[in-house]
């Protein structure tokens, strides 16, 4: 496969901008009285090793454009992997005869034209990684080698799996507004299996950045997936009980996302959400403060506009506690007599502050001193959570802390609770954020929930 | 024209000007001396959806994907490339990719000359055209307008119609040629209902390998729209689920959500022969009560889980799982079933042309027993009913699986009592089955549904089993 130089890569975006704007010229001769599009394409090299020997190879390549046209009040969608010119004209003409057939929608239609992205700042989330399958191969192997080296009770492996992409995309719409940028991510991940007697228990670990230079090592990858793995080994489960619970900073992270799917304006306008009627009053403890970052150097969520082209913009999404704004898109926004907050297509790079209702912040060895006895959540299963009343009840597994100190794995155990009362109950956030991605939250220690066990 | 491998012939490879030795030149360069097995998959797919929320169809999409996947085995390792250009040179281009996992190794000639036999479960017709816009548009209308018939405290309706034409063919290296031509259709309805400051959800839904006249017959849209209703409305009134471990009786069809997570998975051939699962090295053993019996059965006409042959041109079939509470056999796809020295099962499948086939399932289910469902809930002292489920999840290594009731009531004295709120139940693979204490004679499938998802893959499945008691599942509710 072909290496893709900085001029390559101008040269492409260009490609896709013309396309853009050929989907809307389409869009235009065709009748439509607004439109807006877009165009993406994709590249990228994934080598997987398992028991040292390299297991796949895939070279993968994803293009893709979409087009929205709109007849006054009605729109009609259509998409395709195929850039090619006739490809353009189907899909505007595809998109035009669903349009003949959509209703009028009082709230649809572009964003504001003054609302579009003027300066689109430097993100310098571009770091191609020239990766030679060879190195590739080298290093996915010294990875799942320092899991399996972890310790002599990893007796199998599911691999190791090393990644780098390429992603160019662009937006444009008919207030004249067409902008793009490049952007890479590359990743580096593992799992192994442990045995002890009867119990065997899998688990993983991995690293993720736009730049090969700041991903974590594939010793340091590797040991962590063996220290996971080899913990859980001689899991049992709890009895029924209430309890505190601390949620590890992964797990956490999924609460955030449930938080932001409430606040979300396609939840709020469909009274599918539990945070309804919430804004501006207290929906946790006065201590929290969450945040969105949307232009953060390198940042996983970094991107300049939303996918209605509105400029993204730093903001408190909870301060003091109280939930201080909805994340809004165009659409959401009017049907619900808003501003559009730069969020169509979510959130860029959310972050908790670490805090705590008496002390400051705690790091993990604080976090479980504040746990005191209780549950410790490191992983999660299933989807059960109910977003319009907020009811929650999921599969977990852990460990069971007594005094501050990890007594031993937990596993076949339930928590439920309900998120309203689990944000309200919420009593420290911790500084141990130790996961890659676009959010960073440490641990959260949550009043009580009910655990069911045998 | 009905004969899929000529459908495949004139809207895939006649556009791209390609014919068969073009094909036979491409799987020469893939499989090399080197290279154990090779195949081409090509793909072309369609898909309309409507969208039908505050009473106007408000969004409709089309999409086309186009392209091909190209695969080289040796060993146990695989080399992908795959491009969504099908042009002779970007293909030759993604098949020297390919081949390059085995290093080494000329060219061979490939010669293309059997047709791989597929089933007959649906036929090859484009369900996109099987209804006008216009009538697919007044179809939702009329699922909006029933389930605001229903009740008052209905306050959203959400309804969606989807049509997808799936034609797909494959090459591959022991000289056959196999395509399909797959319908799948599918109609959800999701309504939020309130009464004071109470406010539920509810959803239904359902969908085949067929045309949109299937939503038409027998009532089943509009039957969709009554039950989202029910369901939302018996979770307005709902108490608050109790925790801990006790008896749980499941209805029949969709609940079977059990089988595909507890048992289903742990029996792919992947995780088998990477001896991962908690299920490896188990066939013979008793993993479940007798009269136990599970399939993965993928040639049920029509149904959403089923194809006429699988995505690597292997004809599905009907596969015992566990029979009579006895471990039988395992899920296998070409490259598993090499490795383990065994037959595929015709359960290779993939996402689409840009991901690699693995062992899936299709629709998974349990034969029915003798007993009459209403005797199986008399039966029970304390316990739980569920009757209607969200997915589940499980960890194939540990055993322990979750699936999440939707609708669920509490079972006092051998009554049906008050509807509880939604939970997760959490149990152990290897052990839930022997805990079957009663098997009704009610199987049922689900109403068509199903998406399963594995390595960030997604496919369409199938699900079923009659009414159950088990004996001792751990239920996530808040009421100690």
């Amino acid at each position: 496969m072909t290496t893709i130089t900085t001029n390559d890569t101008a040269a492409r975006l260009d490609r896709l901008e013309l396309i853009v704007r050929d989907l809307l010229a389409e869009a235009e001769r065709q009748g439509a009285t607004a439109a807006e599009a877009a165009a993406s394409s994709e590249a990228g090299l994934e080598i997987s090793v398992r028991l040292g020997e390299v297991e796949t190879v895939e070279h993968t390549r994803d293009n893709g454009l979409g087009i929205t046209v709109y007849f006054g009040r009605r729109k009609g969608s259509a998409s395709t992997s195929d850039l090619s010119p006739e490809a353009v004209r189907d899909a505007v003409r595809a998109a035009c005869a669903i349009a003949s057939r959509t209703q009028e929608d009082p709230y649809a239609g572009l964003a504001d034209a003054e609302l579009m992205a003027r300066d689109l700042p430097d993100l310098d989330l571009h770091h191609p990684w020239d990766l030679e399958p060879d190195l590739a191969i080298e290093l996915a192997i010294a990875c799942e080698d320092a899991a399996r080296g972890f310790d002599p009770r990893i007796v199998n492996s599911e691999g190791a799996s090393i990644s780098t992409q390429t992603s160019l995309h662009v937006y444009g719409n008919s207030h004249g507004f067409v902008a793009g940028y490049p952007s890479t991510r590359h990743g580096l991940s593992c799992a192994v299996v442990a045995q002890e007697g009867e119990s065997m228990q899998r688990d993983y670990w991995w690293t993720t950045a736009r730049a090969a230079t700041e991903l974590e090592t594939p010793a340091a990858v590797g040991r962590r997936t063996g220290e996971r793995t080899v913990a859980r080994l001689g899991a049992r489960q709890l009895p029924t009980q209430k309890a505190p619970v601390l949620f590890s900073p992964l797990t956490a992270a999924g609460l955030l996302r449930s938080l932001t799917g409430a606040i979300s304006g396609s939840s709020l306008y469909r009274r599918s959400s539990f945070l309804l009627d919430r804004l501006e009053t207290p929906i946790f403890p006065d201590f929290v403060r969450i945040h969105e970052v949307p232009h953060l150097p390198r940042g996983l969520g970094s991107a300049p506009f939303d996918g209605d082209g509105v400029a993204t913009q730093a903001k408190d999404l909870v301060s003091q506690g109280i939930l201080r704004t909805y994340l809004l898109d165009a659409y959401s926004a009017r049907r619900l007599g808003l501003r559009t907050t730069g969020n169509a297509g979510g959130v860029h790079n959310l972050r908790i502050e670490p805090c705590s209702v008496e002390t400051g912040p705690l790091d993990r060895a604080g976090m479980l001193q504040a746990l005191g006895t209780g549950l410790l959540v490191t992983e999660l299963l299933g989807h059960g959570t109910n977003p319009v009343t907020g009811d929650y009840s999921r599969g977990a597994a852990g460990f069971w802390v007594e005094k501050g100190e990890i007594a031993y794995p937990v596993e076949e155990i339930t928590i439920a609770g309900n998120l309203k009362d689990m944000f309200l109950g919420l009593i420290a956030v911790g500084d141990d954020c130790d996961f890659p991605g676009s959010t960073r939250t440490g641990s959260w220690l949550i009043r009580e929930m009910t655990i069911a066990g045998d | 024209m009905t004969d899929p491998i000529a459908i495949a012939r004139d809207q895939i490879l006649s556009p791209a000007g390609l014919d068969t030795g073009h094909l036979e030149r491409l799987l020469g360069q893939l499989k090399t001396s080197a290279i154990d097995a090779a195949d081409i998959f090509f793909q072309y797919s369609r898909l309309q959806s409507w969208v039908l929320e505050d009473g106007i169809i408000k969004e409709g999409n089309f999409n086309i994907e186009r392209g091909a996947g190209l695969r080289a085995l040796s060993g146990e390792k695989t080399g992908f490339a795959y491009a969504d250009e099908v042009q002779f040179d970007t293909l030759l281009q993604a098949a020297q990719a390919a081949r390059a996992i085995a290093r080494g190794g000329s060219e061979t000639r490939v010669r293309i000359d059997g047709i791989g036999a597929g089933r007959k479960l649906y036929a090859p017709l484009d369900p996109l055209d099987s209804l006008s816009d216009e009538d697919k548009v007044a179809l939702l209308h009329r699922v909006d307008a029933e389930a605001r018939r229903q009740d008052p405290r209905v306050r959203q309706v959400i309804a969606s119609l989807v049509a997808v034409r799936d034609l797909v063919l494959i090459a591959s290296d022991d000289g056959r040629l196999s395509a399909d031509v797959r319908p799948l259709v599918r109609l959800n309805v999701s309504v939020i209902v309130e009464d004071g400051d109470r406010r539920e959800q509810g959803a239904s839904g359902g969908g085949a390998r067929a045309d949109l006249g299937y939503f038409l017959a027998e009532d089943r849209a509009l039957g969709f729209a009554r039950q989202a209703v029910h369901q939302a409305l018996i979770n307005l009134e709902a108490i608050a689920a109790p925790a801990g471990t006790m008896t749980v009786v499941l209805g029949p069809g969709w609940p079977g959500v059990l089988l595909h997570e507890a048992v289903g998975h742990g029996l792919e051939g992947d995780f088998n022969r990477k001896g991962t699962s908690a299920f490896a090295g188990r066939i013979g053993e008793r993993v479940a009560a007798p009269g136990v019996t599970v399939v993965d059965d993928g040639t049920l006409a029509g149904r959403r889980g089923s194809l006429n042959l699988d995505d690597e041109g292997t004809p599905t079939q009907n596969t015992v799982l566990i029979e009579d509470g006895i471990l039988r056999g395992y899920l296998q796809d070409r490259l598993n079933a090499r490795l383990m020295g065994v037959a595929s099962t015709g359960n290779g499948r993939r996402e689409s042309y840009a991901h690699l086939p693995m062992p899936r399932m299709t629709n998974t289910y349990m034969l029915a027993g003798e007993r009459d469902p209403a005797e199986i809930i008399a039966s029970v002292d304390k316990g739980l009913y569920a009757v209607n489920f969200g997915g589940g999840q499980v960890d194939i290594t540990s055993g322990k699986f979750v699936f999440s009731a939707s609708e669920a009531y509490l079972i006092e004295k051998g009554r049906i009592g008050p509807a509880v709120k939604g939970a997760t139940l959490i149990g152990n693979g290897p052990d839930v089955l022997t805990r079957v204490s009663m098997i009704g004679n009610d199987l049922a499938l689900d109403q068509g549904v199903g998406t399963c998802g594995k390595e960030g893959q997604s496919v369409p499945v199938g699900v079923g089993q009659p009414t159950l008691r088990v004996d001792g599942l751990t239920v996530g509710g808040t009421q100690g």
